[in-house]
């Protein structure tokens, strides 16, 4: 069965074309890696499976996002608010709200009515632990988010997303901006939360993309150029411009 | 020209000059083992030290470009490809220098009736010549001219198998020449597996240019 899947997808920018027909589908539990030049249409692709790109004015999409089989768009049945749980966002930049690192992760719980104390607590603990930051910051929970480093920070907004339990995962360039060390803690938690997530990925990093995925997909000026397990991406690639991309002679 | 590119190149360079002193050091064993010439024999076991200093030389710069440039895909597939093409070689520099040592360490010069019936020079011609088209399919990337190393092989084949008969044969009317005999026996078994060092170097050609693996499957 397919986690997520898009049929024919076209998404317009007033009159700026930027997905061209996209079909795709992601099995669950494993981990795809979107790759491409700049403004190819990466995160505009993500964004469509939280409905965050609903959000822009002007933008058009035509075609089928599903999820769980069930598309998300043309669905009296399913609430933004509801898939928003189901479908958890990290992006680029750490982005921590103004709050206790307590706070900021059980955010997403007190937005959706979970309140109960233990509750609270105990998620909170779980996904600190998942993220792989629980232990640097146990001591400090009350102190606020800005007091943490960038790859803490980012951690965290990890740990923000995991809170509300969602099945799918998705990252936007989540370790662009951080060292080796913070980098490798994300790649691994990647790897430990394939078990539980569906993950899409967006990295201009090919050696991260070959360690955390198991599928890739090159894109091209708003087509899906490629899309093939991540191995053979790496080793043996279809398309001579997923060739050129990966080896880095493009353009 | 990327970084990486400029890096390859120097790599395929070398890898070409381990092509032609590997070529040269069979020619030349050649000469020796044939024409009995002790001092061509010492230049190629002289020489072996050469080979097997470019051989260093390109593991090392092999585990650089991977350390170093990540390559991936076509990039990766030739230096995996330089990486054992080169211990090919090497293995190959060790075969024409043992059959040079066999001229270093007989005594009297191999009978010429001998010479002929195993066929030992056309085996060596055939080699040589398997090693020109070899460089020839890697310098032009060619993948048909590798294809052809695979039919050439089977002369060395046949070769070789006759050989057991035929000097034992020889052996039994000329008693005397038993110790020359094996030494040519051990010259033509080495050069059956100079044959198949080559169509190693084909596959792993075929490999890089096709991402096909032709390693351990007998339709190519
Ligand atoms: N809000 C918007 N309004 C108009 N055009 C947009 C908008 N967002 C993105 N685009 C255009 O759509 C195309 C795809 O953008 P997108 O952000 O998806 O690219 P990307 O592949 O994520 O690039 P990058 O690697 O730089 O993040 C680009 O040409 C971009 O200019
Ligand atoms: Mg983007």
């Amino acid at each position: 069965m397919n986690k997520i899947e898009t049929k024919n997808l076209n998404l317009y920018y007033g009159t700026f074309h930027a997905l061209k027909g996209i079909t795709m589908s992601v099995k669950a539990n494993t981990v795809t890696a979107l790759i491409g030049p700049s403004g190819c249409g990466k995160s505009t692709y993500l964004r469509l499976f939280n409905r965050m790109n609903d959000l822009i004015p002007g933008v058009k999409i035509e075609g089928d996002v599903l999820l769980d089989e069930k598309d998300i768009y043309n669905n009296k049945g399913m609430r933004i608010d509801e898939l928003r749980k189901k479908v958890g966002m990290v992006f680029q930049k750490p982005n921590p709200f103004p709050k206790s690192i307590f706070e900021n992760v059980a955010y997403g719980l007190r937005v959706n009515g979970m309140n109960h104390a233990s509750f609270v607590e105990e998620r909170v603990e779980t996904s600190l632990k998942q993220a792989a930051l629980w232990d640097e910051v146990k001591d400090k929970l009350k102190k606020s988010a800005f007091a943490l480093s960038g790859g803490q920070q980012q951690r965290l907004c990890i740990a923000r997303a995991l809170a509300i339990e969602p099945s799918v995962l998705l990252m936007d360039e989540p370790a662009s901006a951080l060292d080796p060390i913070s980098t490798a803690k994300i790649e691994d938690l990647i790897y430990e939360l394939k078990n539980k997530y569906t993950i899409i990925i967006v990295t201009h990093n090919m050696q991260q993309a070959g360690r955390v995925s198991d599928k890739t997909a090159f894109f091209y000026l708003g087509d899906l150029i490629e899309y093939n397990d991540t191995n053979i991406i790496f080793t043996n690639p279809t398309d001579p411009n997923t060739q050129s991309y990966v080896t880095g002679r493009f353009g | 020209m990327t970084h990486l590119d400029v890096e390859l190149k120097r790599l395929k360079d070398e890898i070409v000059e381990m092509f032609e002193l590997v070529t040269q050091q069979m020619k030349k064993s050649q000469l020796a083992f044939i024409g009995f010439d002790r001092e061509i024999a010492r230049e190629v076991n002289f020489n072996e030290k050469r080979v097997n200093a470019l051989e260093l030389k390109i593991d090392k710069d092999c585990e650089n470009i991977f350390a170093l440039f990540n390559p991936v895909a076509i990039d990766l597939r030739f230096v995996l490809a330089v990486l054992k093409i080169n211990s090919n070689l090497e293995r190959i520099g060790d075969i024409a220098d043992g059959i040079s040592r066999y001229v270093i360490g007989t005594g009297n010069p191999f009978d010429k009736e001998l010479i002929d019936i195993t066929r030992v020079n056309e085996m060596f011609v055939m080699a040589v010549q398997m090693l020109s088209d070899v460089q020839k399919a890697f310098d032009s990337e060619d993948t048909k001219i590798a294809r052809g190393i695979f039919q050439k092989d089977d002369l060395l084949d046949e070769i070789n198998e006759n050989a057991n008969s035929v000097i034992e044969n020889y052996i039994r009317s000329h008693e005397g020449n038993i110790s020359q005999s094996l030494h040519i026996i051990s010259a033509i078994r080495k050069l059956e597996r100079t044959g198949d060092q080559v169509k190693n170097v084909a596959e792993e050609i075929i490999f890089f240019l096709e991402a096909k693996v032709l390693k351990h499957v007998s339709e190519k």
